[in-house]
């Protein structure tokens, strides 16, 4: 008898305030196994985000630091040049890292900060209320635009990966998605040669989360898993956009 | 064909209902037990046939709450 999946260290006992079915649960379970399995738990510093992930720093179970909306790429940026033998993570919502944070990082892929971040895409401001955000698709229904996104008056969604992966101080970009067991499997995969990238030195990182948010999204969480694969993802590819040669 | 046996357990308080672990299962075995609730208001995941499980993980990998264990017997 052997037990081949239990709950990692690296998080904490304190039951999360997620909604039903919200993969933010999901994706901190894989920082965290991924975490565990590299032995980084007693040398990780992350960086949580504003978004409903702001508590994150109650559930992941290494040193923490909370950052004001969109700068958590700015605080770990100070805390990785001070600390360089620390391992430092940043965790953002698309409306922390896409909007009002895009200048950090932007600039701190472009510095060639040591850190890695976790970009959990959601294509909506689910702390908030469920209003708009730089990455909702076109026609997606939220509180800021009831009849759909429109693209004449605010623009296409922003592909982030995309547009970092043009940076050269970012040594490492990858999107993924969590919608079904082996793409969850892939994440973490992802997630662990991003760490690594970091560990080796080689620049920034960062690892681009498709994730779902029912309740704004006014889905089941079966629903919107769906909602993910059929209309997030043709418009968001998975895959890796920039990695250095000797990663594989 | 000897197949693998499993043994899969919920922490039945922590489990808000959503019902992904459902959905994945690819012997079907499990599924909302809406005769309970937990403490948490939720109708919690449950399986009644656990002969069947096949220790495969894919419940424990999409449950967003980290409420279940998996054993191969
Ligand atoms: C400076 C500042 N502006 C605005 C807000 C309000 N606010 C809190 S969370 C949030 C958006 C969060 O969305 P996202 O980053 O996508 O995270 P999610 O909740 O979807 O995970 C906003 C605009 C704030 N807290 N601080
Ligand atoms: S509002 Fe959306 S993103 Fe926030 S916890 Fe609920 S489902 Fe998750
Ligand atoms: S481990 Fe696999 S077979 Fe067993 S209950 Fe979970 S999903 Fe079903
Ligand atoms: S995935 Fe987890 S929280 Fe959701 S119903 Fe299954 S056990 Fe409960
Ligand atoms: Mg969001």
């Amino acid at each position: 008898m052997a037990i081949v999946f239990e709950k990692t260290k690296g998080l904490t006992d304190k039951p999360t305030h997620y909604c039903p079915g919200c993969t933010h649960g999901i994706i901190h379970r894989l920082v965290a196994e991924v975490m565990e399995e590299m032995d980084l738990l007693d040398n990780a510093i992350g960086v949580a985000p504003v978004g409903c992930s702001v508590l994150a720093y109650e559930y992941f179970n290494v040193d923490m630091h909370e950052a004001a909306h969109g700068r958590a790429p700015a605080v770990a940026t100070g805390i990785k040049r001070v600390h360089p033998e620390n391992f430092v993570f940043t965790y953002q919502g698309d409306g922390d890292l896409a909007s009002i944070g895009t200048a950090e990082i932007v600039h701190a892929a472009h510095r060639g900060e040591k850190f890695t971040t976790i970009f959990v895409n959601n294509a909506i401001y689910g702390m908030t209320g469920g209003q708009m955000a730089p990455t909702t698709l076109i026609g997606q229904k939220t509180t800021t635009s009831p009849y759909g996104r429109d693209e004449a008056t605010t623009g296409k969604p922003i592909k982030m990966s995309e547009l970092l992966a043009t940076i050269d101080g970012a040594a490492f970009v990858e999107r993924v998605a969590v919608n079904n067991p082996a793409n969850i499997r892939k994440a973490k995969k992802a997630i662990k040669e991003a760490f690594k990238v970091q560990l080796e030195g080689k620049g920034f990182g960062i690892v681009e989360v498709l994730s779902t948010c029912p309740t704004n999204w006014g889905l089941t969480p079966v629903e919107a898993m769906k909602w993910l694969e059929k209309d997030m993802m043709p418009y968001y590819p998975l895959g890796n956009f920039r990695k250095p040669e000797e990663v594989e | 064909m000897a197949k693998v046996k499993g043994r899969t357990t919920f922490e039945e308080d922590l489990c808000k209902g959503c019902g992904l672990c459902v959905t994945v299962c690819p012997v079907n075995i499990i599924s909302l037990d809406t005769a309970r609730i937990n403490k948490k208001g939720y109708h919690p995941a449950a399986i009644e046939e656990m002969n069947k499980c096949i220790a495969c993980t894919n419940c424990a990998t999409i449950c967003p709450d980290v409420v279940i264990t998996v054993e191969r017997l």
